[in-house]
């Protein structure tokens, strides 16, 4: 017997032994599996994943089983093998929280059909059971870029970058435009780490910075690190990503983008419990609470924190894109047009800076 | 009072037998640390141990140890030969990474074409790109004297920012919307490192690994160059006088090591990983000279000693998975492993002796 | 007074700091070399020092005792390689590998429950007003203990090796381990000293990334720290005063490659991230061809094990 023919059937029969029957009339018990790239314990990126998870079995109780999770899984061939053991221990949804497993989270759909799997952050969905979820990260940018433009007294904001992706260049030029906007005078540096996590690296970048005068740090890189250093130096403040990193409050975290996948979780598990599950592309922000809004402190005046509430607000609401023109492009040619909002096809690939920040994207 | 006393010529007893020895040792202390942590020892050790052979899912597990052996090997007897002759060639992973690139920048280069060329030429650039890293080290031993050690461990850095560049910048693919990691192998067929056998993880580079394990033995056992490794290893000074050429013997140990390394990458990027990504190189290199030593520096025995390590990787993460031991648990676990071996091997070059009076 | 943006201060000052760990690390390691033993495992040393120091610290309170905690455990796994090597006739090569690699497993590990937890502080020496002398303040008065320790320490085994009796016997043990035994000097005990010396200093500075630098504990947070203090040692030809000026090096190219690129400079940063690495290959080159001078330097007994026929 072909050894595909034979896992795919082991993997149905397990399927409906221990997922009840998987049509759409839902099901009654949803086994929920994920798969995070880093260590639960790491305060940010995958430490908010599992919060998820969490609160998944709050929500559903008993009719969700969410105890199986691997951290730390490498991408490639090693999470292939992950994926596989989960779909035929009976998982009925996988999560795959990073972006790098998404060649190995379609090959492992493609053998077993009748199992969902959710890939964070991607954008190839080869087969129906697969379905890409994101958040919408700038529109937290936005509201920081406000503060850190009103914060600024040297009028330097210093970013430390992960990669060169169009992710991470929305959150730089998002956290720019609207720190300008607040204050023209306001200027850019980034640093570019080439790492998610490593606090050491992070913490070197930071310093780098604020020796150059910096003193305002933003970062897409997910460890407690560079707030670390900028507690060192009275005058620096910083900001939460990912998860809260309240121990750094009231200074220097004046605040933090929090990323919320409880919402989305509870929907999607949900949606398997009461048959309306379909496969989607989501990506959404403050609206929908995926991307939230870390407390601001009173290290900050209470007429920033009041414009800066204003401006999450407006985004939740709807009534503001971050991304409104008139923008140029950092070559002087024009974007958007006067009150045009960006589409999400441009942003998705953006992999230009926006006028008036210095510097080039690594090549 | 203990006496070690050494041994006229290597015990053959204890040559056999020193690798299990180590292996069940292992097993004990590894499930006192297991215990410690809270889980189950025997549980975990039979999830380690006998889970991926005999077990539930053994038949997808078993060809994953398979994919996950076929490169230690590859790179495992590539080294092996170079320390029999004292030349520690410690950047394997390094070799292994630009052998990578070399690879799957020539298969990429010519993207969509469909030749049966493509992955013949695509195996020798990859040995190649590895064959000229280890030139490195090798020549500056040769021409300069300088530690090879530290040289090709510098070069793993090195290429780990080359492929850093490779996946953001000069192998990114055009069609991946701004993301780092190069075109999927698996979707270009005339380039792909398959598997012969579906289901059994058995693909070209494991091929490879049985090919040089046994090109090796005879190696070692038939050709002039085998002996002299062998010589340079036992008596450096009867190598001196025997005439063996000591650069000669740098050269073609570390190039043959790299290229092997190489060989490695190349396979493991066009098959099993797929793509040229940041996080591509995962310690194989290193992994490899554990798996080195654990097989005595002897092709039959580190066929049997990758296998082993494989054994611990793969069921290592099915413990992770359904124990929730943490994965840095299995790599303790594996450290161990060589320790123990280091430890018992001191049998098959000594005897133990109880013996009245002072010590040295 | 600043080049391209940079203000070369700060940037000594910076690098002081940052070469803090390797050079703790590659001064003990000189040490355990002239003693005639190759120890590979300093990345897994240093390793264990930083979460046992770390362990240490959050658990007492005290940056002090995290300190020698850090030196204690780094010290307790090199005895692991004492053992293996000079009593259990190990290859040394393997067993500092073994030992590297075990120590990253067992350090994340131990570390598990200790991902994100802010250590206690280790403030600066406070020095007063010498503290802000332009230029030379900055650079010379504005540290942590651990930076002027580390000099102490450099000074200190310099001044061991060259004029003390204790220092000529570990010398001549590194040199000829078989003449120093007939002279009646017991080399296998002067190795495991030099060795648990050389695990306490990698775990001093293994103890100083979590503690002052980062301060954090994460898994791999050394990231190839210990290789570079073994090119360190080789570098400085095995004298404690060089041990000082390649630290510095390696830890200035590195704070500089990042101030450049948080000034702007429009160098691209892959090039500057390999520099550090490319710069020790080529000194290393340099120092061993040239006239030689310095692979005559190196103990002649290095990486020989020692056994006594009875």
């Amino acid at each position: 017997m072909n050894r595909r023919t034979l896992m795919a059937t082991a993997a149905l029969g397990l399927g409906l032994a221990f997922g009840g029957s998987a049509d759409a009339a839902g099901m009654d018990k949803v086994k929920a599996c994920f798969v995070y790239v880093g260590p639960v314990g790491d305060g940010g990126w995958t430490y908010q994943h599992d919060q998820g998870r969490l609160a998944v079995i709050e929500a559903f109780g008993d009719k969700v089983d969410a105890s199986t999770f691997q951290e730390n899984v490498p991408e490639g061939a090693d999470a292939e093998r992950v994926l596989t053991q989960m779909a035929l221990s009976g998982c009925n949804i996988i999560f795959t929280t990073s972006f790098g497993y998404m060649d190995a989270t379609n090959a492992v759909a493609a053998k077993f059909p009748d199992v969902k799997f959710e890939h964070a952050t991607g954008y190839k969905r080869d087969s129906d059971n697969v379905s890409t979820y994101g958040a919408r990260f700038y529109e937290g940018r936005a509201v920081i870029g406000t503060i850190a433009g009103r914060m600024t007294k040297s009028n330097k904001i210093g970013y430390i970058a992960s990669f060169p992706i169009p992710e991470v260049i929305r959150g730089i030029n998002s956290t720019f435009l609207h720190a300008k906007k607040v204050n023209p005078d306001v200027t850019l540096s980034v640093v570019w780490a080439y790492t998610w996590f490593d606090p050491a690296k992070e913490a070197d970048a930071a310093k780098a910075l604020i020796e150059q005068g910096v003193d305002v740090i933003v970062q897409h890189t997910d460890s407690t690190a560079p707030l670390a250093e900028a507690a060192k130096t009275a005058r620096v403040i910083g900001f939460g990503q990912a998860s809260d990193m309240a121990a750094y409050k009231p200074s220097p975290r004046v605040s933090s983008i929090i990323d919320n996948w409880a919402p989305y979780y509870v929907k999607r598990v949900g949606a398997l419990l009461d048959g309306s599950y379909a496969q989607v592309d989501s990506w959404e922000g403050i609206s929908a609470g995926e991307v939230e809004i870390g407390e601001i402190t009173d290290a900050v005046p209470a007429e920033v924190k009041a414009e800066a509430e204003a401006l999450r607000d407006a985004i939740g609401a709807g009534t503001y894109h971050p991304f409104t023109g008139p923008i140029n492009k950092q070559d002087g040619t024009a974007w958007l047009a006067d009150g045009a909002t960006a589409p999400d096809g441009d942003l998705l690939g953006m992999n230009f800076y926006v006028e008036g920040i210095v510097g080039d994207i690594p090549q | 009072m203990l006496i070690l006393e050494k041994r006229p010529s290597p015990s053959q007893f204890w040559t056999y037998t020193t690798p299990i020895l180590a292996v069940i040792l292992t097993m004990i202390a590894g499930g006192a640390l297991f215990a410690l942590l809270g889980k189950d020892p025997v549980v975990a050790i039979r999830t380690i141990f006998w889970d991926p052979l005999f077990g539930e899912f053994a038949f997808y597990l078993r060809g994953q140890l398979l994919v996950k052996a076929g490169p230690l090997i590859l790179i495992a007897v590539g080294l092996s030969l170079g320390f029999r002759a004292g030349i520690w060639n410690i950047g394997a992973e390094g070799q292994y990474i630009i052998g990578a690139i070399f690879g799957a920048g020539v298969g990429l280069a010519v993207f969509p074409t469909e030749s049966r060329w493509i992955f013949p030429v695509m195996i020798a650039a990859g040995a190649f790109g590895g064959w000229l890293w280890a030139m490195i080290p090798a020549i500056l031993k040769t021409r300069f004297n300088t530690n090879e050690i530290l040289v090709s461990l510098m070069l793993v850095y090195v290429a780990q920012t080359i492929l850093s560049k490779a996946a953001t910048g000069f192998l990114r693919n055009p069609q991946g919307m701004g993301f780092p990691g190069s075109r999927n192998f698996s979707s270009y067929p005339a380039a792909r490192n398959v598997e012969l056998i579906s289901g059994t993880g058995m693909h070209w580079g494991v091929v490879a690994a049985f090919i040089a394990v046994i090109a090796a033995y005879v190696l070692l056992q038939r050709h002039i160059l085998g002996f002299q490794i062998k010589l340079a290893g036992q008596a450096p000074r009867a190598a001196r006088f025997a005439g063996v050429p000591p650069t000669r013997l740098v050269v073609m140990c570390m190039g043959i090591s790299g290229a092997l390394a190489g060989l490695a990458g190349m396979f493991e990027v066009s098959g099993p990983a797929g793509q040229i990504s940041i996080d591509f190189a995962s310690g194989y290199g290193f992994t490899a000279i554990i798996v080195a030593f654990l097989g005595r520096l002897n092709p039959l025995g580190i066929l049997l000693a990758g296998l082993v390590m494989a054994l611990t990787y793969v069921g290592g993460e099915m413990a992770s998975t359904n124990l929730g031991l943490p994965s840095a648990a299995v790599q303790a676990f594996q450290g161990m492993l060589l320790f123990f071996l280091l430890a018992v091997d001191l049998l098959s070059n000594y005897r133990i002796r109880f013996m009245k009076g002072r010590a040295a | 007074m600043d080049f391209g943006g940079i203000n070369p201060a700060v940037l000594v000052a910076s690098l002081m700091v940052a070469s803090v760990p390797i050079m703790l690390a590659a001064i003990g390691e000189l040490v355990v070399e002239k003693a005639g033993v190759l120890n590979l495992g300093v990345e897994g040393m240093m390793i264990m020092g930083a979460i046992c120091g770390f362990i240490s610290a959050v658990q007492t309170g005290s940056p002090v005792l995290g300190f020698i905690g850090g030196a204690v455990g780094a010290a307790a796994l090199a005895l692991v390689f004492a053992v293996l090597t000079q009593v259990l006739q190990a290859n040394q090569v393997a067993t500092g590998l073994a030992l590297t690699l075990f120590g990253l497993g067992l350090s994340s590990l131990m570390g598990q429950g200790y991902v994100g937890i802010k250590p206690p502080l280790t403030g600066q020496v406070p020095f007063g007003p010498l503290a802000d002398i332009p230029v030379l303040g900055r650079i010379l008065f504005s540290h942590d203990p651990m930076v002027y320790v580390s000099i102490a320490i450099i000074a200190a085994v310099w001044a061991v090796l060259k004029f003390s009796r204790m220092g000529l016997i570990l010398r001549a043990v590194g040199e000829n381990h078989d003449a120093a035994h007939s002279l009646g000097y017991k080399v296998t005990r002067i190795r495991i000293l030099a060795i648990l010396f050389g695990g306490a200093m990698a775990g001093l500075g293994g103890a100083y990334l979590s503690l002052v630098r980062v301060p954090q504990w994460t898994d791999g947070i050394t990231a190839g720290a210990g290789w570079i203090a073994l090119a360190i040692v080789v570098f400085a030809s095995w004298k404690p005063w060089r041990v000082l000026l390649g630290a510095y090096l390696f830890g200035g190219i590195s704070v500089l490659q990042l101030n450049l690129q948080a000034a702007g400079a429009r160098i691209p940063v892959e090039y500057l991230s390999m520099s550090p690495y490319l710069i020790t290959i080529l000194v290393l080159v340099i120092m061993s061809s040239g006239k030689g001078r310095a692979s005559m330097n190196a103990p002649a007994a290095l990486g020989q094990n020692f056994h006594t026929a009875r």
